[in-house]
């Protein structure tokens, strides 16, 4: 095992990428075979955090103890058998431009979710991509980036991505899959392709459209079929109803007035989420002296973060969203003829929502959720038309994908072809369709009847499982290819390392079956952008468009769409009839639809609102849990169309009563160490006729329980002046509320002198986190995370109370637990002036800086944990056991160089990013220059999709942490403990409508 | 100490049964030591004791393989176990200090019977309780020496402020003075068993440790002196070791610890604990060993009533901390008193009220304070609410502090347990080797009270 330690880590330089195979070879395996295949020997080579606690002491892991040893023995043995190429090492005669060692670099790439890309910055240490950025030239990310994207750089090095191609399992290599490949086409050549099926995810990849175009004209019976569980069918087919074609729709909300969401999380989810979530936030900044504010709506059936920041929220149940949109559109004058029963909804404070949308007609939004049935996007269409919102809020264009189709239909087709036996040879280009299609298509049992099955993909998993072949699937940063965005921009894929492992992009596979095989990727782009682009200077265009990660020019135009006159809406395009118990299935805000469940710092974040890491639950209302006697942690048994799952039930306050939340994405057979076997899986619940929501569910209570780790146990701020909020209006009666709210005590009370904190330095590090644009995202802390070498600790750890997250987001509810008030608090070390922990550190191992920063001394720290106690914030994090895995070598690849790694026993906390700063001030000081303000981002500053987090000097007056922090909306929290903290909050400002609230 | 003033005065019973002469003193005690047969109960009492030390080293060692993470600490609540029973620990040897420096200057003759015993019940308290600071650290290899100030290339030292800092001075010249004391006190009696050993082997070993002690007048004129000013040392540091110890606590801001009632209450707190853990043993051992007229009842009385007395203290301390609660106007301090009575830890609270504040009640009874078996069950009582009342400190404090969204519950896991189970192994292996090797009661202090008890005849 050394040795291929010693591989990959000289990889990690900017060497060969890794051959594991190769250095094996397939000769040592037919030997070995039965070892091989040992599940002791797969767990050996695919264990991703062996220090990980929540194995630590699992008795399984401790008897396998003998099992591994053996299996490494014997590998040891095998790796000693292999002969190495005789290789020249060559310093750097000419060093590469640009790369001076201890110095990063930013390389502009994209990255894609659902098909649709977001720009990023992948910050590059000597050539090993450690995190990522958002990109502000691109339209999508603006500068930042969204949860999950923080977290791809994890998947990139994560030690259980398939590594080579398998057959049956068995390593094998590309030759032979390629000249299998080669003789099944050259049989289907003979028939047209007519029993050839590509299975791919949505394509926005123009040059992957172009290969599969190619392939189609030479295979022309041959079938492309697209899914995935994350799709648009539901709004195409509402844009077919609304506007009589398929469409892309996409927002500009910064200027919008009035928002409202059919159950649309669209600040936290989908392809432009982080750049609504900057308009929107943009359009509420009262901070900043603005007196208005924008006010958003949202009608939803479980509380999203989106939900939360809302001035108006009302819990729904999934079957009333379409009631409401139905009542609106009648309000506002849409002409609409509906088959079916007319759905009746009434609520007190429909007239004023209709009257605040009409009041703001050209200026307002109506958004409806991915998972609502294709009337309500139909209906949001029109209400936005008859609003007259197209064209300043609403944008259309041609579809992102480069062919749309429904994806429902165009799975169901595959699965009866596959079941009619018509599929000779299926090539599936990513997903996990076994795991990820609907239940009653029965697709793994089609799939066993393909002769010839080949998934390309990230990971081995369910699919793989039934398929013949698997080829490991380059990351995004390991290979070229191109995507666009919500407005159609064009954007290349640019790799910033060499495949880790020997893996293939779809390009590259697509590229072998139309004969470009011996080309490479970059080459094909080029080619096909030189093409498009009209441009007379190609070679200026191209360098500039992998620069600034867009290519410009290839946005697409607005479209005119014209209304269908009356609007007809057919039975099959209405949800579910309101009956019973209601389910709403929706993609896990982290996990997606399941392809993160092996990334341990996604599962390892609380889901937004609910707060539980590594499990999914049935969310239920109070009342609903009350009146059936339900409890959390409860197992339960869910019964839709006759499908069963067992579930453990969560009681989510602001959930809409009668109405269970699932979320997708556990539950996962074959994920990899981290993610198998995490929580429950809802696919098996989800049918043709209720991908999303379904009603009448039977649900049959069981007598066990299931400990779920939740990181908030308590949700009452027990009258606490943690969070302050007031409305816009009293905020103009009285800009000082928050103040108010809770005097601090008056600064002369105290017996120490004040000025014992000033200090010379002409920086004074500080921050403000703005409670009026904080969705409760949780971006901040991953991009924390993957900053500050923060480890993942394990279910077992997180439900002992020991996650070691620096920067945690409190949720509190107020009031009424049937609607409450939602309220997130990023909490961040204070970096108080009078810190109570430097005074109790017995070995001063936490010290003040000269600039205010509570500074950690690792090495000096001891661990008598006497600081944590007397934090009264409890923003420090202590590692209990060795929680950083030294031995997995992958892993260390990922680490920013600039943070030291905590070893066990070794307190640790927030530091301001104190490696930012310090870089900041080497920059300022080779320019004789003061550091300028905005010239040091914190992580989680950068990463704010909302900006909600701002740093910076308070000794300088003109800073804009200064100026905020002189806002009357500034209050710090605990402050009568005289800890002065330098991190303060701005109270949190709602626009609710002065109709709507009462008093 | 009220119960007298009704009635006629009585002088109190004699410190020493009378019909005891030197020779019937030295024998009775000299002979349980160098008895050359040792009695079985002996070995299986050694036995037991030795089996929970090896306890000990396994959680030792497993802690040091694994890390604090085998405990049940987590982030509210970092502290757990392990200062619980420093704390404990500490306590329980403070009764020791009282009996042999303060009852000395104070002219208590009736200490002489209990003395010994009770100082080396101190020290191997204190050996009990030093074991936890060092190893509830995260990196107690680093803690064992970076907490000491000793001078170094890199100019780096403990941080004065920090109470812990002040713990390890307090506790360490605690230990050092009350080691000093003990075996000062030894050296007659060292040389008694000396002069009375009949295995030249074991001579030779009592007449290195005697140090020479030749009986002479201008020996005991020093012996005196030095017992006068280790007596005086130690009385400042009876009263200072716990107040330190309780400045762990009262110097942070954490409501529930936060408080200046801390010090004088954990010193009573201390005594009462220390009284009721000597009671714990001598009962038992005064029985096995015959010695009931060494150790008479007068001294059972005294010892109780000095438990009523600072078991008064303490319920007056834990008063004062529920009045001040609601007094200071705090919302975090009644928030926290709220938490400790009816929180989920409120049965601990309970607990401790029942057997710190009520159950020695009963000492107010002379009866009961008579009786052996009254008297074991209250220093039991006793012995456990101390427990609580450092659980409750530690525990509920932490538990709910400012912000709710950090709340979380504690629960020790079985490593807690094993270590402090093994505590008790090292406590009783030392006991029960002290008491086979050395004199467990002062022989030349009793030999002194013989013409006084001869007085009444």
């Amino acid at each position: 095992m050394r040795e291929e330690e010693f591989t990959r880590k000289s990889l990690g330089l900017g060497g060969s990428p890794l051959r594991l195979e190769q250095s094996m070879g397939p000769e040592y395996w037919r030997s070995l075979d039965e070892l091989a295949g040992t599940p002791a020997f797969k767990e050996m080579v695919a264990r991703e955090f062996p220090a990980q606690a929540s194995e630590l002491f699992d008795p399984v892991s401790r008897r396998n103890f003998l099992k591994l040893m053996s299996a490494s023995l014997a590998l040891g043995g095998l790796a000693a058998c292999t002969v190495q190429p005789p290789e020249k090492i060559v310093p750097y005669v000419r060093a590469p431009e640009n790369l001076i060692p201890g110095k990063p670099l930013f390389f502009a790439t994209v990255s894609t979710q659902g098909g649709v890309a977001t720009g990023i910055l992948v910050e590059s240490h000597l050539g090993r991509p450690t995190k990522v950025e958002g990109n502000p030239k691109h339209p999508a990310s603006l500068g930042a980036t969204d949860t999950v994207t923080q977290g791809t750089i994890l998947t990139l090095y994560d030690p259980d991505r398939a590594q080579t191609v398998t057959n049956a399992g068995r390593p094998s290599t590309w030759d032979t899959l390629v000249q299998q490949l080669t003789q099944a086409l050259g049989t289907q050549k003979a028939k047209g392709g007519a029993g050839l099926r590509l299975l791919t995810e949505t394509v926005t990849s123009p040059l992957l459209g172009d290969q599969i175009d190619t392939l189609l004209t030479e295979f022309p019976q041959a079938v492309w079929h697209q899914w995935e569980p994350g799709n648009q069918d539901q709004a195409q087919r509402g844009a077919q109803m609304a506007l009589g074609e398929v469409v892309n729709t996409y927002f500009d909300l910064s200027q919008a007035q009035i928002i409202l969401s059919l159950d649309a999380d669209f600040l936290n989810a989908g392809a432009a989420g982080v750049r609504y979530a900057r308009q929107v936030a943009a359009g509420r900044r009262v901070r900043e002296g603005q007196p208005q504010m924008n006010r958003l709506y949202v009608a939803e059936s479980t509380p999203t973060a989106t939900g939360s920041l809302a001035d108006h929220r009302f819990a729904l149940r999934p079957s009333q969203i379409e009631g409401l949109a139905f009542a609106l559109a009648r309000r506002l004058g849409v002409e609409v003829q509906a088959e079916g029963p007319a759905p009746s909804f009434e609520a007190s404070w429909l007239d004023a929502l209709a009257r605040d949308l009409k009041q703001a007609a050209g200026r307002s939004a109506v958004i409806a959720g991915d998972h609502q049935p294709p009337a309500v996007h139909a209906l949001a269409q029109a209400l936005n038309l008859a609003l007259g919102n197209v064209g300043t809020t609403v944008f259309h264009t041609a579809p992102l994908p480069v062919k749309a189709v429904d994806q429902q239909q165009s799975l169901a087709e595959l699965a009866a072809a596959m079941e009619a036996g018509q599929v000779e040879v299926l090539l599936i280009l990513g997903g996990n369709p076994v795991y990820t299609a609907p239940a009653d298509l029965r697709f793994g049992q089609g799939l066993r009847q393909v002769p010839l099955c080949v998934h390309l993909g990230l990971y081995e998993d369910e699919t793989s499982q039934l398929c013949h072949w698997h080829v490991g699937e380059s990351h995004y940063l390991e290979a070229w290819g191109d995507a666009r965005t919500f407005d159609g921009t064009a954007s290349i894929v640019q790799p910033l390392i060499e495949p880790l492992y020997n893996t293939k992009s779809a390009n590259e596979f697509m590229a072998v079956l139309i004969g470009q095989g011996g080309r490479n990727t970059y080459d094909l782009l080029r080619e096909f952008w030189s093409l498009q682009s009209a441009n007379p200077d190609f070679e200026t265009y191209w360098k500039v468009s992998l620069h600034d990660g867009v290519l410009a020019g290839t946005t697409f135009k607005p479209l005119q769409v014209s209304p269908q006159k009356p609007l007809v809406i057919p039975a099959a395009g209405r949800g579910h009839q309101a009956q019973g118990l209601e389910l709403a299935l929706r993609l896990d805000p982290h996990l997606g639809d399941g392809r993160h469940a092996n990334n341990g710092w996604l599962q390892e974040l609380p889901r937004p609102l609910t707060r539980l890491m590594w499990d999914n639950a049935a969310l239920i209302s109070p009342a609903t849990a009350s009146r059936h006697g339900l409890n959390s942690e409860q197992l339960v048994e869910l019964a839709v169309e006759g499908r069963r799952q067992q579930v453990p039930i969560w009681v989510l306050p602001g959930q809409a009563d009668e109405t269970l939340t699932l979320h997708l994405g556990y539950g996962r057979t074959q994920a990899g160490k981290v993610g198998t076997g995490i929580g429950f899986d809802a696919y098996p619940l989800r049918g043709g006729n209720a991908l999303w929501q379904a009603g009448g569910v039977v649900l049959n209570k069981t007598f066990s329980t299931y400990p779920l780790a939740c990181v908030q146990e308590h949700h009452s701020m027990e009258g606490r002046h943690l969070v302050r909020s007031g409305s816009l209006t009293e905020f103009g009666r009285n800009p000082n509320f928050a103040a108010e709210e809770a005097r601090d005590p008056p600064a002369e009370l105290t017996l120490y002198p004040r000025d014992e904190h000033v200090s010379t330095a002409p920086n004074a590090w500080g921050m403000v986190i703005d409670l009026s644009s904080c969705t409760g995202c949780n971006a901040c802390m991953a991009a924390c995370q993957a900053e500050n070498n923060i480890p993942v600790v394990g279910k077992e750890q997180v439900l002992n109370g020991r996650e070691m997250h620096w920067i945690r987001i409190d949720r509190y509810f107020k009031e009424d637990p049937a609607d409450p008030e939602i309220y997130h608090q990023p909490v961040p070390c204070m970096h108080c002036e009078n810190a109570p922990c430097e005074v109790v550190c017995p070995v001063g191992a936490t010290v003040h800086s000269e600039e205010g920063l509570n500074d950690m001394v690792y090495n000096r720290c001891v661990g008598t944990r006497y600081c944590n106690n007397n934090c009264p914030y409890k923003v420090r994090r202590f590692n209990f056991y060795q929680y950083v895995d030294h031995d997995e070598a992958s892993l260390k690849l990922q680490r920013n160089p600039d943070v030291t790694v905590r070893s066990r026993g070794v307190m640790e906390k927030c530091t301001y990013c104190v490696q930012r700063i310090n870089a900041a001030r080497i920059e300022a000081k080779k320019g004789d220059r003061p550091i300028a303000d905005g010239e040091i981002l914190t992580a989680c500053q950068q990463v704010c999709p909302t900006e909600a987090i701002v740093f910076g000097n308070i000794k300088d007056p003109q800073s804009l942490v200064t100026r905020l922090k002189a806002s009357p909306l500034n209050y710090g929290i605990l402050t009568d403990l005289n800890t002065v903290p330098r991190t303060t909050y701005l109270a949190r400002v709602k626009n609710p409508n002065p109709e709507l609230s009462e008093g | 100490m009220s119960e007298a003033t009704d009635k006629s005065y009585q002088p109190p019973a004699p410190v020493l049964a009378a019909g005891q002469s030197y020779t019937s003193i030295t024998g009775k005690i000299s002979d349980i030591v160098l008895t050359p047969r040792t009695p079985v109960g002996w070995g299986v009492a050694f036995l037991i004791a030795f089996l929970f030390f090896q306890v000990f080293l396994v959680a030792l060692t497993y802690l040091l393989y694994e890390g604090v993470g085998l405990w049940g600490l987590n982030n509210p609540v970092s502290w757990g176990f392990a200062i619980i029973h420093f704390v404990w620990w500490i306590g329980i040897g403070h009764a020791g200090t009282l009996i042999s420096a303060i009852l000395l200057l104070l002219r208590q003759q009736w200490r002489n019977a209990i003395n010994r015993f009770a100082e080396a019940m101190t020290i191997f308290a204190v050996i009990c309780a030093a074991v936890f600071p060092v190893f509830h650290t995260g990196r107690p290899w680093l803690a064992i020496y970076w907490l000491l100030p000793y001078p170094n290339s890199m100019g780096v030292w403990p941080q004065f402020r920090s109470p812990l800092m002040w713990d390890v001075f307090a506790v360490s010249t605690y230990f050092s003075v009350s080691l000093v004391f003990w075996y000062l006190g030894l050296i007659p009696d060292l040389a008694t068993l000396r002069d009375r050993a009949r295995n030249r082997l074991v001579r030779i070993c009592y007449g290195v440790l005697s140090l020479g002690w030749r009986n002479s007048a201008a020996h005991w004129h020093r012996y005196e002196m030095a017992s006068l000013l280790l007596a005086g040392l130690s009385t400042p540091l009876v009263l200072s070791v716990h107040s330190i110890v309780s400045f762990d606590f009262s110097t942070s801001l954490l409501p529930g610890w936060h408080t200046t009632i801390f010090p004088p209450y954990f010193v009573a707190g201390a005594v009462f604990a220390g009284f009721a853990m000597v009671l714990t043993l001598a009962i038992p051992i005064r029985k096995i060993y015959g010695l009931e007229l060494i150790i008479t009842d007068r001294h059972l009385n005294n010892m109780a009533k000095v438990m009523l007395a600072t078991g008064l203290i303490v319920a007056y301390g834990y008063f004062m901390e529920a009045f001040m609660a609601w007094y200071s106007a705090s919302t975090w301090e009644q928030f926290m008193m709220k938490n400790r009575m009816t929180g989920p830890y409120g049965g601990y609270y309970w607990m401790l009220i029942l057997c710190n504040v009520i159950v020695p009640q009963l000492l107010w009874s002379k009866r009961c304070r008579l009786s052996t078996t009254w008297l074991m069950i209250v220093s039991m009582f006793i012995n456990v609410g101390m427990w609580l009342e450092r659980f409750v400190i530690v525990v509920t404090s932490l538990h709910r502090d400012f912000l709710p969204s950090s709340w979380g519950m504690y629960s020790p896991t079985k490593w807690d347990w094993g270590l402090y189970l093994g505590t008790f192994g090292i406590f009783f292996t030392l006991f029960f080797l002290f008491i086979r090797v050395l004199p467990m009661i002062a022989i030349a202090e009793i030999r002194a009270l013989v013409p006084e008890s001869h007085k009444g005849k």
